[in-house]
């Protein structure tokens, strides 16, 4: 009972550390084209998504009742120390990326934490791998073109009804228009992403009997999960920012209103057809097509095949992090301090690395691809090599 | 392992996702047209122009508010 009762507190301190690292690697997904565009100021961009991802908590706790949507077997119960692998994968997958700038899915992090940590603990028929399948790979490659295809055709369309009107009084109406888009993706993304970490604590609480079976999450597990992914979002995540509005296509005021509203109704539409799909792809896939519809029509590939590259590697990455991390702490009280270590250390050391090349509010709209292996000042021939 | 992948309801959401995105940003784009027209209307003294232009802008517009509050519906659901 004692170990028990540890490893609840450890898992609820992670599971707000990961809802944290969720803020800030997808403040860029609500926020990126609006700051690209001068719709908001970097500021006051991240400001308005931190308050509507925290209001976002507030709104609904349906999908808290389940943390996996029926991707690991929840029904034997998920142990905690399964659960605490498996945000620690999520967290070092969500802080690799962050530091080398490229947008990767914090839903898909967590699922690969959950799938290498239940097939260490639990075994292989522990992950219903056709629902992975089903829910969560097809919707990632779909989803993308999808919110692709349209950006495309509403940017072609917007610039050719507006096309007599002067860019000046163009730009100005797209860019109030932007507010709103911007606004209702975060206010979609706070609803969902902080209720995987309700969720979560939830279920360490019941699982130590701590709430009875079937519990809705208790109102101090809602306001933690809320503030700790809304202070994540205020932290800004800058790199992603900065690769998400300038490092895939110069995008202009129309272009971030088309790629917004195909994200938001991609998003919603598939979140009302249970697809759980990752916010960061949709948006990506948003900014590409509306780059290409635009009147240059171009996207910068090299980013984008990062990007894709990245994707894939989420799920397996996170996997393989969470699996070493469940087999070491399932061996005790140990054990999970020494994940713990490893974590924490891991974290302070790649936030160290980040020192090195800043991105801050200051600068985010500079064209510098953001990379560690680069030095203080740019220079442009060793900043696109991928470290 | 059970595969059955529902394409119809996988093609349906990419249907109404592209066409709600296409019209959505084709009826805010005609309103900031609208609202262009009026301005050139009225500096050109033409007050009746103008009123058609900004009631044709403000309907555009209300459509995407309506469309945001569906929105809105959605998350809160």
């Amino acid at each position: 009972m004692e170990h028990i009762s540890f490893l609840v507190a450890v898992v609820i301190i992670t599971a707000l550390a990961f809802d944290f690292t969720n803020g800030f690697h997808d403040t860029a997904n609500a926020m990126a084209t609006s700051i690209a565009t001068g719709a908001l100021k970097p500021k006051v961009a991240v400001a308005i998504s931190a308050v509507l991802n925290f209001a976002g908590a507030f709104l609904s706790v349906k999908v808290a009742t389940t943390i996996s949507g029926g991707i690991v077997n929840e029904k034997t119960g998920l142990q905690p120390s399964i659960i605490f692998a498996a945000l620690a994968g999520a967290i070092l997958w969500n802080l690799v990326t962050w530091l080398r700038g490229l947008p990767s899915s914090s839903s898909h992090a967590l699922y690969g934490g959950l799938i290498g940590a239940t097939v260490v603990g639990v075994g292989l028929h522990g992950v219903n791998f056709g629902v992975v399948v089903s829910k969560i790979l097809i919707p990632a490659v779909a989803s993308p073109i999808v919110a692709g295809l349209a950006a495309w055709g509403a940017t072609k369309l917007a610039y050719r009804i507006t096309r007599k009107n002067s860019t000046e009084a163009t730009n100005k109406g797209f860019r109030k228009g932007q507010i709103f888009s911007a606004s209702l993706i975060s206010l979609a993304h706070g609803t969902n992403d902080a209720q995987k970490t309700m969720g979560i604590i939830t279920l360490a609480l019941v699982s130590v009997g701590a709430l009875p079976k079937h519990a809705l999450p208790p109102t101090w597990v809602i306001v933690a999960a809320g503030g700790a992914i809304a202070a994540g979002t205020y932290m800004g995540g800058w790199r992603i920012i900065r690769s998400m509005g300038k490092g895939l296509t110069d995008i202009q005021a129309p272009q971030g209103f088309a790629s917004e509203s195909a994200a938001a109704t991609v998003i919603l539409t598939s979140s009302h057809m249970g697809y759980g799909l990752s916010t960061t792809q949709v948006v990506s896939g948003g900014i590409m097509g509306a780059g290409l519809g635009g009147p240059k029509a171009e996207v910068h590939w090299s980013m984008a095949r990062r990007m894709v590259y990245t994707w894939g590697l989420t799920l397996p990455a996170a996997a393989l992090v969470a699996g070493a991390a469940a087999f070491v702490a399932d061996k005790g009280t140990w054990g999970v301090l020494v994940v713990g270590a490893v974590l924490v250390a891991g974290s302070a050391g790649m936030w160290v690395l980040s020192r090195r090349q800043p991105v801050t509010a200051g600068n985010v709209n500079e064209v510098t691809p953001v990379d560690v292996a680069a030095p203080v000042t740019p220079t442009p021939a060793s900043t696109t090599v991928a470290a | 392992m059970n595969m059955s992948i529902k394409w119809n309801a996988l093609a349906q959401t990419a249907g109404i996702s592209f066409v709600v995105t296409v019209a959505i940003v084709t009826v805010f784009a005609l309103g900031i047209m609208a609202l262009s027209r009026r301005e050139t209307a009225v500096a050109a003294g033409s007050s009746g122009k103008g009123t058609v232009a900004l009631a044709g802008a403000s309907l555009c517009f209300a459509a995407c508010a309506a469309a945001v509050l569906y929105g809105l519906s959605l998350i809160a659901a």
